[in-house]
């Protein structure tokens, strides 16, 4: 009994894992600015890694997989977060301006600070 | 089954096409730096070709397990192929790309016309 | 269904190909490498192979990026366009690609076990692994010991490599150049980006330690280990500036490991002549031949780590450390 929940709930966790990942891809394509892009990117993309790794630890059970899926978990929340930082970062300081405009997406100007 | 058996040559085809794309850029591209990518893409077909052949349906990765008798493994002699050859790709790559930065530098540019205009 | 997953990993290798020739932004085209070079990772593994996928991963989508993007640094980064021309090429290359499809007919299907490359010496090696070696992972032991002679080649490949480069970038660029200042030589506004760094950077090490102790028992081995460490210290080099880099490892040490890693390999096998053997037979490095065997290739796939992981640290800093062009 318990393994059927266990497996229906790890399969809901990583459907909604991959949903995240989809809806993440289309914001990264349909939305107008850079920073935007980011922020669909970045997002969905942790949410993601949270939803999939618990799910597949669920189906991994208590064995040294599951460790492992832990340890990587905790390096992808770690450094996915931190990429994004550093790209925004260098997009900021090459010149691009976070303004709500469709088309300020070229750099205003290239100061080599 | 012949949608099956096509399928089963979905990995050459692949391998061709992919094979193609490399010479293309390295035979129709002027920017040197451009060449060196293609000549990447060109070394990482045929390694996909070399481990395509290695698969042995039913089989699992070539590590014995003590205890389990009767396993398939797949073929691993391609595989100790490829491995020498990823890190040499690395090595000729890294060695084509110092050249690039001192023709960039001698010259001024990296395209390959200017360069043979220029000599 | 991993058929399935197979057929659309392999689509998006092609997608990814056709965009890497097809831009005309060469910082766009390194980045899409690096992703063709993971799609390849995923593909291996899931054909089976399993080192190849980690060697991969951490050569290909590691250490050719950052070269790519130094040697980027150091040129220009657009692409001019061709003028006319290609109609030719691309004729040519057409032609091919219907000829190789053609002859592909002609290959055993995907998986197929009658092969003719199952069936002569591969399950001889398989089958001797236990006999001569007892360790699980069977490419380790062709690797180092049934095929041992291509990896001493590899690592003098590799070891070759390294020379040519510091030949070729170890002279002074030709013009004075305008010394751009740069008022500091790490990221600039790096706080958050340091901190990281600074927790990962020893685990990425271990990792890397891990990887090259335990090649016998699952995939990994002296290559894997050798990237891994090296990014790591490309990672610290990035975050806290080459001068730091160099003094935590300076380029000596890293020119001593590299002819330190070959003249390991080679003198493991030298040693096995003066004890009676053939040139890298580990049999009579000990009383008991399996130990022998083990033992042997435990310090040249310490020789081969360290060659690979000196040569490429040793690429990425005659690149780094070359002046920028004004």
């Amino acid at each position: 009994m318990i393994d059927i929940v266990l497996d229906v709930l790890s399969w809901i966790l990583i459907l909604l894992g991959s949903a995240c990942v989809l809806i993440g891809g289309i914001g990264g394509l349909r939305l107008p600015n850079f920073y935007t892009r980011i922020h669909a990117a970045s997002l969905t993309d942790t949410m993601a890694t949270i939803l999939i790794f618990v799910g597949m630890m669920l189906q991994a059970g208590f064995t040294l997989a599951t460790l492992k899926l832990f340890a990587i978990m905790l390096f992808l929340l770690l450094t996915g977060p931190t990429a994004t930082y550093a790209l925004a970062n260098a997009a900021l300081l090459s010149g691009l301006k976070p303004d709500a405009v469709t088309d300020s997406d070229k750099p205003k100007e290239n100061t080599p600070e | 089954m012949k949608l099956l058996e096509l399928l089963g040559y979905f990995n050459y085809w692949v391998f061709a096409v992919i094979l193609t794309v490399g010479l293309y850029a390295v035979i129709s591209k002027t920017n040197l730096i451009k060449k060196l990518i293609g000549l990447s893409i060109f070394q990482s077909a045929v390694f996909l070709m070399y481990i395509t052949m290695d698969k042995v349906e039913g089989g699992t990765a070539p590590i014995i397990q003590a205890g389990v008798e009767d396993q398939i493994f797949s073929n691993p002699l391609p595989q100790v192929l490829i491995l020498t050859a990823i890190v040499v790709g690395v090595s000729t790559l890294s060695l084509g790309l110092a050249m690039v930065v001192r023709i960039s530098e001698c010259y001024g540019t990296i395209e390959e016309n200017e360069i043979l205009d220029a000599d | 269904m991993i058929l399935i997953f197979g057929l659309f990993l392999l689509s998006l290798l092609v997608i990814t190909a056709v965009a890497i020739v097809r831009t005309k932004d060469l910082f766009v085209a390194v980045m899409l490498t690096s992703i063709f070079s993971l799609l390849m990772a995923a593909n291996f593994f899931i054909l089976d192979a399993a080192d190849v996928a980690l060697t991969e991963a951490a050569v290909g989508a590691g250490v050719t990026t950052v070269i790519f993007l130094c040697a980027l640094a150091l040129t220009g980064d657009r692409e001019k366009p061709r003028e006319g021309g290609r109609g030719l090429a691309l004729g040519t290359v057409g032609v091919l690609a219907l000829l190789i499809i053609y002859a592909t007919f002609d290959k055993p299907r995907l998986g197929d076990p009658d092969a003719p490359v199952h069936q002569h010496i591969a399950p001889w090696y398989i089958e001797k692994t236990t006999e001569y070696m007892d360790f699980p992972n069977v490419v380790t032991a062709i690797l180092s010991s049934f095929r041992g002679y291509d990896t001493l080649g590899e690592v003098f490949v590799v070891f070759a490599a390294c020379i040519g480069v510091l030949f070729i970038l170890g002279v002074s660029p030709p013009r004075k150049l305008l010394r751009v200042k740069d008022s500091s030589n790490g990221l600039r506004h790096h706080l958050i980006p340091q901190v990281v760094g600074r927790l990962l950077i020893p685990f990425i090490v271990l990792f890397g330690l891990y990887t090259q102790f335990h090649g016998e028992y699952g995939p990994g081995g002296g290559f894997q280990a050798g990237a891994i460490i090296a990014t790591g210290v490309i990672l610290y080099a990035l975050l806290e500036g080459e001068d730091n880099a160099l003094r935590a490892i300076p380029r000596g040490v890293l020119l001593g490991m590299v002819v330190g890693g070959a003249l390991l390999f080679g003198g493991v096998g030298i040693v096995c002549m003066l004890m009676g053997g053939a040139f890298l037979d580990y049999s009579v490095l000990a009383a008991d031949p399996v130990w022998g065997q083990q033992l042997g290739i435990l310090i040249i796939e310490a020789g081969v780590g360290m060659a690979v992981c000196g040569a490429l640290l040793a690429i990425f800093h005659a690149f780094a450390a070359r002046e920028r062009m004004s």
